[in-house]
């Protein structure tokens, strides 16, 4: 890791915790704003690893990418629950559950939480494993639908792909 | 002041609706996994409903005080990180142990 970097990420950490504290004390008078900094002055140095790692780039594009990513998966997160409710409240209830396996080419450990996590939030499918080296995922999907939304069109991991800036 | 309470009352009645379904859900489905299913989604955007709800409340109720509605904020951010996180552990807890997968067809258990 090189110099520069080094203070960044002390700084960048020191920033981010101050802001945290000031939000969660809410109180402004001298003590607790000196006590709150010196707090996370400690902290900083402790773990600035941590949160800035300095391995990745393109650190800006990725976040900015991630931040646009948010609203569809926030909509995704909607239709998934009209889906489980319709599952739940027909009387038949239409469930076919199968585990379904396949790779992906995500490698970065940030990108592969990202996918896992929207998978288990989208619509009737649940991360079971993830294999990091191969990048293989393990998922049980309730019904036959949402297998093929992962496995056919892969709209979720070309998504994901596209904000890491993995191919 | 009344758009403001329609509005309120529909995010706390849809979280309320969801919360139910999931609820619903964890005693219909017929076995272990599809019952995360029901609790993993609908508990999910249940409680981020409810607490939206709470956020719009106090946000033009008490307009003095915005670091609350910020705090919920975080809330709701730290629940969809976790909730699907958590899901996934015991899904995986499951999967190593053993736990064999209901099929169509079978009874449920």
């Amino acid at each position: 890791m090189r110099k520069g970097e080094k203070w960044f990420g002390l700084l960048f950490t020191f920033c981010v915790m101050a802001v945290f504290w000031v939000l969660l004390s809410g109180i402004f008078d001298a003590f607790h704003l000196i006590s709150g900094l010196v707090c996370c002055a400690i902290v900083a140095i402790i773990s600035r690893d941590l949160l800035v790692n300095g391995k990745s780039e393109n650190k800006l594009l990725k976040s900015l990418r991630l931040i646009m990513y948010i609203p569809w998966e926030l909509w995704q997160i909607v239709l998934a629950n009209i889906d489980v409710a319709y599952r739940v409240l027909h009387p038949k209830m239409p469930i076919d559950p199968l585990i379904i396996e396949f790779e992906t080419t995500l490698r970065g450990d940030f990108s592969l939480l990202t996918l896992a996590n929207s998978i288990t939030l989208t619509p009737g499918t649940i991360t079971i494993l993830v294999e990091p080296e191969r990048g293989k995922f393990w998922v049980h999907a309730i019904a036959k639908e949402p297998a093929d939304a992962l496995l056919v069109d892969q709209t979720m991991q070309r998504k994901v792909a596209n904000v890491f800036i993995e191919t | 002041m009344v758009i403001v309470h329609v509005v309120v009352t529909v995010l706390l009645g849809a979280g309320v609706f969801f919360t139910l379904v999931g609820s619903i859900g964890l005693l219909r489905f017929p076995d272990f996994y599809t019952r995360l299913h029901a609790t993993g989604k609908c508990d999910t955007l249940g409680a981020g409903l409810v607490i939206l709800g709470a956020m719009v409340y106090h946000f033009f109720q008490y307009p003095e005080t915005l670091l609350v509605p910020a705090k919920l904020a975080f809330l709701i951010l730290f629940i969809f990180i976790a909730n699907p996180t958590a899901t996934h552990a015991i899904m995986k807890a499951a999967y190593k142990t053993g736990v064999e997968p209901w099929r169509l067809g079978e009874e449920r258990r």
